[in-house]
């Protein structure tokens, strides 16, 4: 068992930060997603990160703490899983390179002893489906219609763009790539490596709608 | 999925040894999209461990004008149970 001063506080910050955020902004589709079986499916992924930034807040903090009375400026999740949900097709294309992202570095770390390396190895399962049900639906939208593969194409090339502040490994690109080719889709370019950007005020409207419960009764329980 | 979209019934096998049994259905654009919808739908709090889907037009389903050449018939033969048998005592069931 490894103690929480073995790991590296900030990379699990910042891995617990990334889950968290991108939890909340699926939970907005719900009721809104193209059908109520895209809602529940896309309600099943933000619990499972909900759960992964769970335990890992816990594995170095209060996870309470770390999430409801932290100030944004503290974050460090990437701001691309900040912004604002728009099309479909964005949410599709931000999940499907988060969750190459993902994989390929839970993947890495589950070999590890300790704590992070079983939360890492949980962890795979769960971003595997995610995978998977981002690449079903891209190659669908895709190699769709001439709307869908436009909009998917729109998504993807805005998500793609600032996809470097995950920085992803060279595996999670290939595997990325392979999908949108199989997609018809066009390979927006390289990925230009970046440092995760200042947040916006898009992380202060998450957060204090994320807060909101937490706001009016602090330190409630049920 | 409001166009495009079919109506698939699910069966779901809730552990090793039993049959599937229908659950229910969903919309799904395809298959493969079927089987996943599923799970989210039906498998949430750990019910199975295997699922069908099948087109909803591809069940043939009896007529409810036919239940009572159907099925009544059935009604009035009691012999077909297994109820007139003598169980001995000391078996086990």
């Amino acid at each position: 068992m490894s103690s929480s001063s073995e790991v590296d506080t900030g990379m699990v910050l910042a891995l617990a930060d990334d889950a968290l955020v991108a939890s909340h902004r699926l939970s907005e589709w719900i009721a809104r997603a193209p059908s109520i079986e895209e809602d529940v499916a896309l309600a099943n992924i933000a619990l499972d990160l909900l759960g992964q930034a769970r335990l890992l807040y816990a594995l170095i903090g209060d996870e309470d703490e770390l999430a409801y009375r932290r100030p944004a400026g503290a974050f460090r999740n990437a701001v691309m899983l900040e912004r604002p949900n728009g099309d479909f097709g964005a949410t599709i294309a931000r999940l499907l390179l988060l969750a190459a992202h993902q994989h390929a570095l839970y993947s890495s770390l589950a070999a590890a002893d300790g704590d992070l390396g079983a939360i890492a190895a949980k962890a795979v399962k769960e971003v595997s489906y995610h995978r998977d049900h981002a690449r079903a639906w891209t190659v669908r939208l895709g190699d769709g219609t001439e709307e869908s593969h436009r909009r998917m194409q729109d998504g993807l090339d805005a998500e793609w763009a600032v996809w470097g502040e995950l920085a992803p490994t060279q595996e999670a690109v290939d595997w990325a790539t392979a999908v949108i080719t199989q997609a018809t889709l066009r390979v927006p370019g390289p990925v230009l490596a970046v440092e995760r950007q200042e947040h916006t005020a898009d992380l202060d409207e998450l957060l204090s709608t994320m807060r909101e419960v937490t706001a009016v009764h602090p330190g409630a329980t049920w | 999925m409001s166009d495009g979209s079919l109506l698939w019934e699910v069966f779901v096998r809730p552990r090793r040894g039993l049959a599937h049994t229908h659950v229910g259905s969903i919309h799904a654009a395809d298959a493969e999209l079927a089987l996943r919808n599923a799970r989210d739908v039906y498998t949430r709090r750990g019910e199975g461990v295997s699922i069908w889907v099948v087109p909803s037009g591809a069940v043939t389903a009896s007529s409810p004008d036919e239940q009572d050449s159907f099925f009544e018939p059935a009604g009035d033969k009691v012999y077909r149970h297994p109820t007139f048998y003598e169980v001995p005592d000391e078996l086990q069931l």
